[in-house]
């Protein structure tokens, strides 16, 4: 959690002081002052969202925030799998995790800061064209999907293939990899790329990240329809914080809203592929400009 | 699937003690008196065949299951029905960890040995001392990854002693044998790959000279596997998978399994869509037995994963099954599936009992087992074949098991559907039973069963996120079943294929049973109570309320000085009881995968902390 210490209090008197002490006088006085913690529960090796090297668009927004809070950043590591949020923000390791979707109970979310949505991804020499789950072409080729777990856990589009029948040309990678490896989840990419597999369904940050670092050009499309009846495609993404933590998740906010603009550069420069960009949040809601980016 | 806990830390148990203890006992004197008449109709148990007596008994505890053939029956008498009240604390020994402790100490040479959850401390006690003092320790320091990485808790079942060794399994995947004199470590061999998913949690059994050890972490989609590591040096001599071609299953021409949809090859490729099998799960985390004149191991494999159901049409062989296995090559030679094409979650590596019984007048090889699925399976040990599969808990899920074809009759309208309401899905993923290991006693004839009385609702989907990913799960609930309680301790007739007594717990009984010669039966709650009921009757003889509650398995030895000593480990966790071990949120009655819906009141009742109690006579 951020360190509580009256900081309206604390800023009013440095306010006091800047008005009647010698400037150089009030920079020694801050020096000397620890700067607030803004402690980031983290993944080591998950890019494009965050690794240890810092290398990562959660990374980056991390220290945007911190900037802006005049706190410095300090991660816990704990590999995001199940348990994560038990072992980390939920054991006070840290008070924030920068990617949950928007309506992840177990942590208070703030307003969502990126919309983004499942999305196709094959080879442009393929000749494929699938822009939609009710394509037929989906029946003949060899697809892709990431397996999260049993008990009918599934990512959607698994979810979406099952529903219309398609199995026998299913195949199954799991979400978590070889940890061993680097950015473990990105392999169903690479054998996009090294032709196992025709078309991979995967959420697009992952793909628009690793879509653009192939010597092989690909295709990042979004999925349609947009949701299955009630199976999402698309989702919000905010940050999580503790339940009960609103001060930290409206000083959050506030950044967000400050912010946006360089947040949305980020996530330019990550690839992430959007749907609709981000104008204004109102009550706890995001609006968005609804239009759909693509990079075909 | 497998779920933690921490150390015993003295109890808080104040409010509504009275009520609450009426809670436990009245129901257990109700059923003890309802099922008198069948108590007393059954006073003779079968004879005592070689496999099952302990004719030798020489006071040790080598194997978590005791002997080879699982049945946790001591021939030790000292402490009988007549004077089990007497019973007073010896010593303890806190193992200064405070998740899960599920493990069986063990027991030779004079010591006592403790293998804790995560970190997995391998702790031997001087029992020739005054207050079983530290002998030694050895820490394997097992990767801090693991825990992140491991599926579900962090739990160890315990060690095994063979030869004047400790072996034991580490949650990073290393199989430890230790010097069980010096605590020098011998060798140490890492079989499962962290960095895939796979942990280790079950305890190792030696069988001529050879370590067998199985993987888990079947949620991360690994394959599951069971292998033989030399016990001199630790090299791996064989390895069995349980999905996949015929030769990485060490099928060959002396396979023979009984039913007919179990013949044919590479049934492991075959009965999953392509390449499915490959992270097919099929874990192998229960208790092994041995059959020395068959030469035969029996080890069951877990559920299918992680697939959805609609996504792996087929019946997934060979998960949710059992196998038995030449311990020399690992060559299978029957298999038979619980659950063929499982659909909740129901593990299929309960423990299996080997007993010699009359049945229908003939006395037979069996292999008895407490299923997931809700039914006690009498299986021909030799062949395979279902004699019997009889309900030990209030089954929705099937209408029983069809003995000519060896399947469960399905009911459809319990079979789960992605974005489908279902309610009063009984038995839950758990099971009617999950790993906490029956007991069998020769003198009554009876398996004594500690057990989960459970239901689930699947409703409707939630979002939820991992490694970056938003992903949408169905949204499960447990609670009680009929009657309202979560628990029950059940005393089970495999001849007659039916309950003979019942007692009734508030929440699930998550430790295994001992039984005795002296007619006593010892098995723990998770409020804490170590409890001693009579073999033949079920009444509640003794209890000793523990700090923390208990998920561990109960022994008993003969100490230096010859007296008969009681042993458990108290510390709650595990699957049922992570809402304490890992601090769940109340609130969120899905963590835990639907399972603290149903424990939301254990925190009242518990709290965490590993504590060793060892108990004698005065």
């Amino acid at each position: 959690m951020f360190s509580r210490c009256r900081r309206s209090g604390f800023f009013s008197v440095l306010a006091l002081l800047w008005a009647f002490w010698p400037a150089a006088a009030i920079a020694a006085v801050n020096d000397d002052l620890p700067k607030r913690a803004l402690r980031i529960c983290s993944d080591p090796n998950n890019l494009p969202f965050s690794n240890q090297k810092q290398e990562g668009f959660e990374n980056k927004i991390g220290n945007l925030i911190a900037h802006d809070l005049n706190a410095e950043v300090k991660y816990t590591w704990w590999v995001q799998r199940r348990g994560f949020i038990r072992n980390t923000l939920k054991s006070h390791q840290c008070d924030v995790v920068l990617g949950v979707p928007s309506d992840f109970a177990p942590t208070l979310t703030t307003t969502p800061y990126y919309r983004s949505s499942y999305v196709f991804v094959y080879r442009r020499d393929s000749g494929l064209n699938i822009r939609s789950f009710n394509d037929p072409a989906l029946h003949d080729v060899r697809i892709g999907v990431q397996i999260v777990g049993d008990d009918f856990a599934n990512t959607p589009p698994a979810h979406a293939l099952t529903s219309r029948k398609i199995i026998n040309n299913v195949v199954g990678y799991t979400v978590y990899g070889d940890y061993s490896q680097e950015n473990p989840p990105a392999r169903i990419i690479d054998a996009v790329v090294a032709g196992d597999i025709d078309i991979a369904i995967v959420w697009g940050p992952l793909a628009g990240y690793f879509a653009k670092r192939q010597a092989v050009p690909l295709a990042v499309v979004p999925v349609s329809p947009s949701a299955d009846r009630s199976l999402p495609f698309v989702f919000d993404i905010a940050m999580g914080v503790r339940h009960g933590d609103k001060r930290l998740r409206r000083e959050l906010e506030r950044v967000i809203e400050r912010r946006s603009k360089e947040i949305e550069a980020i996530l330019d420069d990550y690839g992430v592929p959007r749907i609709g960009t981000r104008l204004s949040s109102r009550k706890g809601r995001s609006e968005w400009k609804s239009s759909i980016s693509s990079r075909h | 699937m497998q779920k933690s806990g921490r150390t015993c830390s003295p109890s808080f148990h104040n409010r509504c003690t009275d009520r609450f203890l009426l809670l436990i006992i009245f129901p257990a004197f109700l059923l003890v008196l309802l099922s008198g008449g069948t108590v007393f109709a059954q006073n003779t148990g079968p004879p005592v065949t070689a496999l099952q007596k302990a004719s030798d008994e020489d006071g040790r505890w080598l194997i978590s299951a005791k002997d080879y053939a699982n049945t946790r029956f001591s021939a030790l008498d000292q402490i009988k029905a007549e004077n089990v009240h007497d019973l007073r604390l010896s010593f303890t020994f806190s193992t200064g960890v405070s998740r899960g402790h599920e493990a069986a100490p063990i027991v030779a040479d004079n010591a006592m040995y403790i293998v804790t959850p995560y970190p997995n401390i391998l702790y031997a006690l001087d029992l020739t001392r005054p207050g079983g003092p530290l002998k030694w320790k050895y820490e394997p320091k097992p990767l801090s990854a693991a825990q992140g990485l491991a599926c579900c808790d962090v739990v160890n079942r315990g060690a095994v002693y063979s030869n004047e060794r400790i072996f034991f399994n580490t949650l990073d995947g290393q199989t430890v044998a230790v010097d069980a004199k010096t605590g020098n470590e011998v060798w140490k061999t890492r079989i499962g790959n962290i960095n895939l998913g796979e942990s280790i949690t079950m305890a190792p059994l030696v069988v001529k000279n050879k370590v067998l050890v199985g993987n888990s972490g079947g949620e991360f989609g690994v394959r599951g596997w069971l292998t033989a590591l030399d016990a001199n040096n630790g090299h791996v001599v064989w390895k069995a998978y349980s999905t996949g071609p015929d030769k990485d299953v060490l099928i060959g021409p002396n396979f023979k399994p009984f039913y007919r949809h179990d013949q044919g090859q590479n049934l492991g490729v075959a009965t999953w869509p392509p390449e499915a099998w490959k992270i097919g799960g099929g874990t192998v985390w229960g208790f092994i037995s041995y059959d020395p004149a068959l030469n035969l191991i029996y080890h069951g494999t877990a559920n299918p994963g992680p697939w959805n159901p609609e996504q792996r049409p087929g019946d997934n062989k060979w998960t949710a099954g059992v196998f038995a296995r030449n311990p020399d090559t690992g060559e299978a030679h029957w298999f038979y599936q619980w659950s063929p094409h499982d659909l909740y979650d129901y593990d299929g590596v309960n423990e299996n009992v080997l007993l010699d019984l009359p049945i229908a007048g003939q006395m037979r090889k069996v292999l008895v087992h407490p299923e997931r699925n809700g039914y006690v399976y009498v299986l021909d040990r030799t062949t395979g074949e279902v004699l019997s599969a009889t309900p030990f808990v209030h089954i929705t899920t099937t209408k029983g098991v069809d003995l000519k074809t060896g399947r469960p009759i399905e009911v459809h309208e319990k079979t789960p559907r992605f974005n489908t309401v279902v309610h009063d899905i009984c038995p839950t993923a758990p099971g009617g039973k999950d790993w906490q290991p029956s007991a069998y006693s020769p003198k009554t004839g009876w398996l004594y069963i500690p057990h989960q009385n459970m239901c689930m609702d699947e409703e409707g989907i939630e979002a939820n996120y991992i490694a970056g990913t938003p992903y949408v799960g169905a949204n499960v609930r447990m609670y009680a079943g009929p009657g309202g309680h979560r628990g029950e301790f059940t005393a089970w007739d495999p001849v007659a294929a039916k309950a003979v007594w019942k007692i009734k717990e508030k929440f699930p009984v998550w430790s295994g049973a001992l039984a005795t010669a002296g007619d006593v039966v010892f098995y723990g709650t998770m409020e804490g109570w170590f409890k001693a009921v009579n073999a033949w009757t079920g009444e509640l003889l003794w209890r000793f309320k523990c700090g923390s509650g208990i998920i561990g398995q109960p022994i008993t030895y003969r100490g230096p000085d010859g007296k008969q000593y009681v042993a458990i480990l108290s510390g709650v966790g595990g699957w049922s009881g992570a809402i304490v071990a890992a601090g769940l949120d109340p609130r969120d009655g899905t963590g835990a995968l639907g399972f603290v819906n149903a424990m939301k009141d254990l925190p009242e009742h518990t709290t965490r902390g590993g504590m060793l109690y060892v108990f004698a006579l005065p």
